[in-house]
């Protein structure tokens, strides 16, 4: 009960917590025969651990980690793609600091600036907009990553800058999209999976329906969830009310947030200036269909991808991860963050050997952070 | 990085290109208000806006608003954003 108390109601915490403990144990399930509920949002894994939640609700219940975290996701292939474009002496590469400290085969981006490269982190896509105005004797590249809740800013950047003509503005884009991900667990018949808490933000910009296969074809249960531990637990809660009942289905519980159609106005300008790549990398999982999104040749003028010429089509991409590294088996909840063998040795947070490590949102980095280790032992 | 902050707009900067200054726990910070525009975009004036990577997602109103930024202070997320807010800025300084 470490963290209860930072509850801002903890009557409420304590009453829903009670009650997961009695649909655990009206499921019948046990510390040795859990319910394995997976969060697919690096937000929740952050929040979940923050707030204790893994410790607080009953050992017949255990959360996953699934992949999703944008940051933990990137292949090292791509690392090396944006450190090739950054180095190039009339680039100004522009990233999200999360990016940052990720590693490459041969570098990070953190690296590579301290080697001389012109590499800037920003806020928004908007600032990076800014910069190539400005500056309009350097080419300025933005480094187009996340979900479906940051893919919308960079598509209504790029027709921006379509609109204004920038010449020298273009999207190193590796935006990836979570349906595709989540169908190749459900696939995979070693995985156990009962059900899905799913990602608040991004829903926010897709609504709920892209999830109906979930339920539909798989017979899982999926709850949309905020991020408040109140919000977690009540998601949790209606996650295993339907697994006692025996009911498949999508459920909002993040309606003041999330519109069941999603925002059309995001979704257009996805629609726009995005189609899906017909594969695409992801750290270990490996190539998933349709999982990621490429520029759209009406607005190719704006793809780093082409200018620059790397990333797909610009020959073998492959890149091997660092040898025992368990990203993969982590994020499909194999093994724990601490049955890694770099773990807390040769990967902590400040040297990350592995994707998981780099981002507060990855299992293994809030793992180390909150010490769970201790607690799974 | 997919958990959006709280903002309030508080005036139109820019209507051709639908931006606008959004005050966010007490830093300023321009915003594209594209997702959350129904109408004039002085009538965003006021509201309150969830933010995400320099763009207003989805109108909140000000009890979630409130919310949100205290469960983005525990998790430390909103000094995350504001930091990220300030680098953005020393980007755009290095520009100048």
């Amino acid at each position: 009960m470490r963290y209860v108390e930072e509850f801002r109601d903890p009557v409420a915490a304590k009453s829903i917590l009670a009650a997961i403990e009695k649909v655990v144990d009206e499921i019948g399930a046990t510390a040795e025969k859990p319910v394995y509920i997976m969060e697919i949002c690096g937000g929740h894994t952050h929040a979940i651990f923050r707030y204790g939640l893994d410790r607080l609700t009953p050992a017949g219940l255990e959360f996953i980690h699934g992949p999703g975290c944008p940051v933990c996701v990137l292949p090292m292939s791509r690392i090396d793609e944006c450190v090739e474009i950054a180095e190039r002496p009339e680039v100004i590469f522009t990233t999200f600091g999360d990016a940052m400290r990720v590693p490459g085969s041969r570098k990070s981006l953190l690296q590579a600036k301290a080697d001389g490269a012109d590499i800037r982190m920003v806020y928004s896509p908007l600032d990076a907009l800014e910069i190539a105005r400005r500056t309009p004797d350097r080419e300025v590249v933005f480094f187009g990553l996340g979900f479906e809740t940051t893919t919308p800013s960079t598509a209504l950047s790029i027709q921006q800058a379509a609109r204004e003509n920038l010449a020298n503005f273009t999207v190193f884009c590796n935006h990836i999209t979570v349906p595709p991900p989540i169908k190749v667990l459900l696939d995979d018949p070693s995985m156990v999976l009962d059900g899905f808490v799913g990602p608040g933000h991004v829903s926010m910009v897709i609504g709920t329906h892209p999830y109906d296969f979930i339920a539909a074809d798989y017979g899982k249960p999926i709850v949309v969830a905020g991020f408040e531990p109140l919000d977690l637990l009540q998601s949790v809660l209606m996650v295993l009310e339907q697994i006692r009942d025996g009911r498949a289905e999508v459920e909002n519980q993040y309606a003041r947030v999330v519109p069941e159609e999603g925002n059309s106005v995001s979704l257009a300008a996805i629609a726009d200036v995005y189609e899906p790549r017909p594969r695409f990398e992801w750290r270990g999982l490996g190539e998933i269909d349709a999982s990621g999104l490429r520029i759209r040749d009406a607005y190719q003028s704006f793809d780093a991808e082409i200018r620059f010429k790397v990333g797909y089509g610009a020959g073998e991409r492959s890149v091997q991860e660092p040898e025992g590294c368990a990203c993969g088996q982590v994020m499909t909840g194999r093994v724990k963050p601490h049955q890694c063998p770099h773990y807390g040795t040769t990967c902590t947070p400040e040297m990350p050997l592995g994707a998981l490590m780099v981002s507060s949102e990855g299992a293994c980095a809030a793992y180390y952070q909150y010490g769970a280790m201790e607690a799974a032992e | 990085m997919c958990l959006g902050i709280p903002g309030q707009i508080v005036e139109i900067t820019d209507a051709s290109r639908l931006l606008a200054m959004a005050d966010v726990s007490g830093v300023r910070r321009e915003v594209n208000i594209a997702c959350v525009l129904e109408g004039e975009p002085e009538s965003l004036v006021g509201c309150w806006t969830l933010i995400h990577v320099g763009f207003a997602m989805s109108l909140i109103d000000e009890e979630e608003a409130a919310k949100t930024l205290e469960a983005l202070r525990s998790l430390g997320e909103a000094q995350e954003t504001l930091e990220a807010m300030a680098q953005g800025d020393a980007a755009l300084e290095a520009s100048r």
